[in-house]
């Protein structure tokens, strides 16, 4: 898969419009556009221009520490880091969870993809989608949402604040908590905190379903533009059960190729290296991950996150987000699974998935249960995976004989996208921006585009000492004096 | 019969027996003299001077001042609650005090006691020091980024476990520092066992009993029940 627009063969000659930052997004980024004098668009990226360490600042701490130190990676989605490092590190303790520990933690996440996916939709992307695209930039946000449709407003809000409050339940905090522990979890639910929750889930899945046919009523109002705006083919990749249902907590992997055929299905992710490799490029912090089978990140790029999750996955085990999946599937033949834009309903319809496993949680005995810890024979390594809001999250850790973690190594949701993200901005600016004059509303395109992936970019740049540099002196009239390249291994070259 | 001796303490009359120091006498009175160093078990030293109060007029540890008759002691006075806010922040910049991650928070008395004396932010540049952590013991994990030099740790192991397992070293504000009774300087290699009453007895997060970190929910922590002048006193 080539990838057109990642590199103008001259840059020095072009003009340079920079979206920076990119707004409405988790973390920092910015979007370069080169163009040409005829405002033809030659060159696009999306660049990540934070950087975090993470990998390498929790070398030496003790391993019980990392769930809860790796989860300050994000301040939307710690639950996401919080359980994904837990499963690792309960593999390092050789536990298999009690019954009501999983229950509790799967509680926890389902409470995290509701209110991340309430934030995403309402607070993030519902202006673009309501108001449109280009549409006044001083009403395209969540205050003017607020005020045009109060209704839908305050719905993403009491979803999002529903799903904080079963977070602070089941970690104590509705960001940064530490219910989730090596072996199990620290707390179960008391039975004033699940009949406060019992109370009020009803309302919640009725809401989340109201909000999959708003989107709905969104693509069948604007088919031609929703279908066609930065569609792009890719590979996939998900987490799904051992029945092929989808399963946000635990499975195998599930790697499919763009034409449907299928690459690999239930791999142990515990071997995960077998499988993807990431590579880097020099003008980004964010890695870009591909499957090992397609020999390099040119043809093996994939994506992830809800769209994949709910195309890939033979069924959804809640009733109502599986019959909103059908509808999804076969919508307009199926041309909705494969649009930029059908992220959004197709987390809507995870968000319904959520409330409704919520519910049944909710009414089972065993997240009131005692048995909160297990133990088992001690292992170096721990791999934990987990389906989080933006994605497949994977989180790998070594802890030596002193406990101590000696190699970690995140790949964050985000990162698997990276080159996804890149290829739907390119497709929106030969859509939208070729040859036109820029405005802010046609620079927002590129944002929207953006936004389908709820990219959180804090999360995923965290690597260090292994990113490659392009250092380029350029003088007044773009000759180019000097060029310094520094490769993945530490290696400079004068060019 | 003998006449009842006492001390105003921030206006309060604060009966004490002969020998007993201002702040013991405080203490059994369920008065808070903000602390560190000081542990009802152990000798005091007058090391951190936290419980620093005014006697007439003068500073004076509370933890090592006698107290006697007609004493006039000023104690939780913005004067000395702001100059106990100043040394708090040192402690917290001279160290690495992560709270986020430490999983001694709720049950530290270092944030328990910033937040008790409303300490908002550290004011003063970090040091950042690089300070060992020692992983070595199979059952007790020493991160010193955290140590204060209360030397509890010292008095407990001399004292109570008739060990010796720690002493204090070094000389200067970036020398001074807690060191281990072996060869190798490694935990491991000392004779200190998790049941030492040395174990439990670090105020902040230096010598942590491994693999038990986080166990106790939000909520249930020490310092989540009662704020820390509530829980001091009741010792």
């Amino acid at each position: 898969m080539p990838f057109e627009l990642e590199t103008a063969p001259h840059p020095e000659k072009l003009k340079r419009v920079a979206i920076e930052p990119v707004s409405r997004v988790e973390g920092h980024g910015k979007v370069t556009i080169l163009l040409d004098d005829a405002n033809k668009v030659q060159q696009v990226r999306l660049h990540i221009v934070e950087f975090r360490g993470f990998e390498k600042f929790i070398e030496g701490r003790p391993f019980w520490e990392v769930p809860v130190m790796v989860q300050r990676l994000c301040g939307i989605c710690p639950v996401s880091h919080h359980l994904a490092a837990s499963k690792a590190m309960d593999q390092i303790v050789g536990a298999t969870l009690t019954p009501t520990a999983e229950k509790i933690r799967r509680l926890m996440h389902y409470g995290q993809i509701l209110q991340s996916h309430a934030l995403h939709f309402f607070h993030l992307s519902s202006p673009d989608l309501l108001f449109g695209f280009g549409a006044d930039v001083a009403t395209r946000n969540i205050v003017g949402v607020a005020a045009a449709q109060p209704e839908i407003a305050k719905m993403g809000v009491l979803l999002r604040k529903y799903g904080q409050e079963v977070i602070r339940m089941t970690s104590g905090k509705r960001v940064h908590g530490t219910g989730s522990i090596p072996g199990g979890v620290n707390k179960s639910l008391y039975p004033e905190e699940r009949a406060a929750l019992l109370k009020d889930i009803y309302q919640m899945v009725a809401w989340s379903r109201d909000a999959v046919h708003l989107i709905k009523g969104l693509f069948e109002k604007n088919l031609e533009q929703y279908n066609a705006f930065g569609r792009f083919a890719a590979h996939t990749m998900n987490l799904v059960r051992a029945d092929g249902a989808m399963d946000l907590y635990h499975g195998g992997l599930r790697a499919r190729r763009a034409d449907g055929s299928t690459l690999f299905d239930h791999f142990d992710y515990g071997r995960y290296w077998d499988v993807i490799t990431e590579d880097v490029k020099s003008w980004s912090y964010m890695k870009f991950p591909f499957f090992n089978a397609m020999g390099n990140s040119d043809e093996g790029w994939y994506r992830v996150g809800p769209l994949t999750r709910v195309t890939q996955s033979d069924f959804i085990p809640t009733p109502l987000a599986d019959k909103e999946r059908q509808e999804f599937m076969t919508f307009d033949n199926g041309s909705a699974t494969g649009a930029t834009l059908g992220y959004h309903w197709a987390r809507m319809i995870e968000m319904l998935h959520a409330a409704e496993a919520l519910k049944d949680l909710l009414h089972d005995d065993d997240i009131s249960g005692r048995e909160l810890m297990a133990t088992g024979q001690r292992q170096e390594r721990g791999v934990g995976v987990i389906e989080a809001p933006r994605g497949t999250l994977i989180h790998h850790y070594r802890a030596d004989e002193n406990d101590q973690v000696i190699r970690a190594n995140l790949i964050v949701s985000t990162t698997h996208n990276n080159q996804a993200m890149n290829e739907a901005i390119r497709v929106v600016a030969k859509q939208y921006l070729d040859g036109k004059e820029l405005t802010e509303g046609l620079l927002n395109h590129i944002e929207v585009a953006i936004r389908c992936f709820d990219p959180c970019l804090s999360c995923a740049t965290h690597a260090l000492g292994q990113m490659p540099l392009d250092v380029e002196l350029v003088a007044a009239d773009g000759t180019m004096l000097d060029r310094v390249l520094r490769d993945m291994h530490g290696v400079c070259v004068r060019e | 019969m003998s006449e009842q001796h006492t001390f105003q303490l921030d206006g309060e009359e604060i009966p004490f027996a002969a020998g007993q120091t201002i702040m013991q006498a405080a203490q059994a009175a369920g008065k808070y003299i903000p602390h560190l160093c000081w542990h009802p078990e152990f000798k005091p030293h007058g090391s951190c001077k936290l419980c620093t109060v005014k006697v007439n007029g003068r500073f004076g540890s509370s933890c090592t001042m006698e107290a006697s008759a007609g004493q006039n002691v000023e104690n939780r006075t913005p004067e000395l609650d702001d100059k106990r806010r100043t040394l708090l922040q040192l402690l917290f910049v001279e160290g690495n005090h992560f709270c986020p991650s430490c999983e001694k928070s709720g049950n530290c008395l270092l944030q328990a006691t910033a937040y008790e004396l409303g300490m908002m932010t550290p004011h003063f540049d970090h040091f950042y020091p690089d300070r060992p952590v020692d992983a070595s013991h199979p059952d007790v994990m020493l991160d010193f980024n955290r140590c204060i030099l209360c030397s509890l740790c010292v008095q407990a192991s001399e004292l109570a476990d008739k060990k010796f397992v720690f002493v204090m070293g070094g000389r200067g504000m970036r020398g001074r520092k807690i060191i281990l009774n072996s060869e190798s300087g490694r935990l491991a290699d000392t004779d200190f066992s998790v049941e030492d009453r040395a174990a439990s007895i670090c105020p902040v997060g230096v010598i942590l009993k491994k693999r038990v970190g986080f166990a106790v929910p939000y909520g249930e922590r020490t310092y989540d029940q009662a704020p820390v002048s509530a829980v001091e006193v009741a010792k």
